[in-house]
């Protein structure tokens, strides 16, 4: 949801951001976010603070249960996925929100498996509504395939579509459906880490020959903005997530929407036979997208 | 100048209208904003803040076709009525647009999406009309003339466009000559949810179900909790449906019975009907309106415009200024006579197409209950 801030008025922070000394640089203003650049505790760590402001045009009582929902869900997930502080044999629970069953709890399949992949939590504050995380350097992955080298070999972009495609099998091995893939949700971060299952899906792709030449498109993908995410294991979840992704990139990139296969292709590698089950389950809901009555 | 009639009846409603441009335009559809003022009587009728609209609005009439309260309409008993009124319709709207047959250009049909019977009964008043006065027929997309028309009136330049009725639930936004949709309902429509929750508490449906909710919630005010289901810029209605119909048969119940009235938890207050009808918009609208600021964040756009019969509802239009202002951005939206289905959106979108050279010859005046949005080249715009 990277887009470039309309002219806005000053948005006042939520404290305890209001009285600290920081600096404050809004990124982006999204759908349902304020992004800004700042550190966090000391001056040498980039911290990206998501503020999800009131709106006024939802019922309070709604807006409250929706945000408190979505930043809880968005930092169990983010915490989960990285590993970050949890010891393996449930301290995940820690950050368990009450109120909410079912979410997987006790389940540690999937803790840090995308560890670099996604960003880190830092802290959070769910009932004023806000959520610091690792700041991820580069640029979404939407304006990567926008100011692409266009008379580059098309094999760059298909490389970048079978990350997109690996690093989405990889979420949901973990469990985790992400609800809002768009390539404005994902980053393209130029450096790799070594050590990180980014750097071990890098190398992997070089040991089968993939090795990017230049394009700008190269990068580990980055997966930002969980805040629709659940923990999910379903096929039709899964595929649904896919549905959403497949529709956000045709209608975002329509001259690549061909080779959106591509990102199809590597989720079923990654994913292995579970992956199969959901491509096709994919089928029927592309289905129902199309043949669902369309009447008044 | 060119004056297109155009028939409209993919639901129940049957409409005909009559639409003139006015010469020396662009093959752009007109902008209200770049055409000299028309003394038009036709226009004191209309509502807007645009001053001078070029195109000419010389009718616009409808029928709609109401079941009684608890029952929807069904496909053989709309397309009947279609065919009951489609000929005093045009005769009415010849009459009234004071226009010749040698005036009109062509005749523009709704060629889908819609339901199947009531479609076919008004292709073939389109095709009779065709032969009997010798015009050509333009087949048009039923959603495109909603966009098209809510942009002629509105002077929304490039908007996102909510597209919200019975049978629709669309997030669109303009790219490269195509109406793209950008998110969507994965079961069923906004509007039919609401039509199947007032069938349930016998909510008549005269005018439109959808306005007789919007009545009653006015006077609700317990939020209840109903599931709340976004996913990306998609949206899915089915098991909010399921739930609060769950709550009005609770509701009956509980009234029926001598277990006294169904109490709110936290605040102790007698859960009503008209509670029921606030949570269920509240809800959905709300749903609606993050779809499309999801959509316009997605884009890049400031603009949007609501259309189709659900997007009469003043309570939407509300939440959605309120949402396009928080963004620095607008919303435009028009009333009943151009957002519930029509006949002159019908004529606008053909007689654009006209225009462009578009022709839909006899042998393939056909209609479909399935036509996507995304099918139709858009080759009047940039």
């Amino acid at each position: 949801m990277a887009q470039p801030p309309p002219q806005q008025p000053l948005r006042t922070l939520p404290p305890p951001f209001n009285t600290s000394a920081e600096s404050f640089e809004l990124i982006a203003q999204g759908a349902e976010s304020l992004l800004y650049r700042t550190t966090f505790l000391s001056p040498a760590q980039p911290a990206a603070l998501k503020v999800r402001p009131q709106k006024t045009w939802r019922h309070p009582t709604l807006d409250k249960r929706l945000t408190r929902q979505r930043v809880l869900a968005e930092a169990r997930v983010l915490v989960k996925l990285s590993g970050e502080g949890i010891v393996a044999g449930g301290g995940g629970r820690k950050v368990k929100d009450p109120k909410k069953k079912n979410d997987g709890g006790g389940d540690n399949g999937g803790v840090g498996a995308l560890r670099g992949l996604v960003p880190a939590v830092l802290a959070l504050d769910w009932e004023r509504g806000w959520l610091v995380t690792e700041w991820i350097d580069g640029v979404t992955v939407k304006l990567g395939i926008y100011q692409r080298d266009l008379a580059a070999d098309e094999g760059v972009l298909r490389g970048l579509l079978g990350r997109i495609g690996r690093v989405v099998g990889l979420l949901h091995l973990a469990g985790v459906v992400h609800g809002d893939l768009t390539t404005s949700n994902m980053m393209l971060r130029p450096t790799r880490t070594p050590g990180t299952n980014a750097d071990a899906m890098a190398r992997a792709e070089e040991e089968r020959g993939e090795v990017e030449v230049e394009g700008g498109l190269e990068g580990d993908i980055v997966l930002i903005d969980f805040g629709l995410a659940t923990q999910s294991v379903s096929d039709e979840d899964r595929a649904v997530d896919l549905y959403v992704l497949e529709r956000a990139f045709g209608s975002t990139h329509p001259k690549e929407e061909g080779q959106f296969d591509e990102v199809l292709k590597a989720y079923g590698e990654s994913m292995g036979k579970p992956g199969k089950v959901v491509l096709r389950r994919l089928e029927d809901v592309r289905m129902r997208g199309r043949k669902k009555s369309m009447l008044g | 100048m060119p004056v297109a009639i155009g028939l409209e009846g993919s639901a129940n409603k049957l409409g005909v209208g009559i639409i003139l441009h006015p010469p020396h335009q662009t093959a752009d559809p007109p902008s209200p904003h770049d055409s000299a003022h028309s003394d038009d009587e036709a226009f004191s009728t209309r509502t807007q803040k645009h001053t001078s609209p070029p195109v000419q609005i010389l009718a616009n009439l409808r029928h709609t076709y109401n079941s009684p309260p608890g029952t929807g309409f069904l496909p053989k008993d709309t397309a009947a009525h279609h065919r009951r009124w489609v000929v005093r319709l045009v005769k009415q709207a010849m009459k009234q647009a004071k226009v010749q047959l040698e005036d009109i250009d062509c005749i523009c049909y709704t060629k889908g999406p819609g339901m199947g019977a009531p479609l076919g009964s008004v292709a073939i008043a389109a095709r009779t009309l065709s032969q009997l006065w010798e015009k050509p027929l333009v087949g048009v997309n039923h959603c495109v003339g909603h966009i098209e028309m809510g942009r002629a009136i509105t002077g929304a330049d490039n908007p996102v466009v909510l597209y919200v009725s019975g049978g629709n639930t669309q997030v669109i936004a303009y790219s490269a000559q195509r109406y793209r949709i950008f998110g969507e309902a994965l079961d069923i429509a906004v509007g039919n949810c609401l039509d199947r929750f007032a069938r349930v508490l016998n909510i008549p449906n005269d005018p439109a179900p959808g306005y007789n909710i919007e009545q009653l919630a006015k006077k609700g005010k317990v939020l209840l909790e109903l599931p709340y289901a976004v996913k990306g810029m998609d949206v899915s209605f089915s098991g909010i449906l399921a739930r609060v119909e769950e709550m009005a048969r609770k509701l009956e119940t509980s009234q029926t019975s001598g277990g006294g009235p169904w109490k709110d938890d936290e605040s102790g207050q007698p859960i009503t009907k008209e509670d029921l009808c606030f949570t269920l918009q509240e809800t959905v609208y709300a749903m609606l309106v993050e779809i499309t600021e999801r959509a316009m964040a997605h884009v890049g756009a400031s603009q949007v415009l609501v259309v189709g019969g659900v997007g009469c509802n003043e309570r939407l239009q509300q939440m959605m200024g309120m949402m396009a202002a928080e963004r620095g951005g607008s919303v435009f939206a028009t009333d009943e006579r151009f957002c519930i289905d029509n006949g002159i959106m019908i004529a606008h979108a053909g007689l654009i197409a006209w225009r462009m050279g578009f022709r839909t010859p006899l042998e393939e005046s056909t209609f479909t209950q399935r036509f996507r949005t995304d099918e139709v080249l858009i080759n009047w715009r940039d």
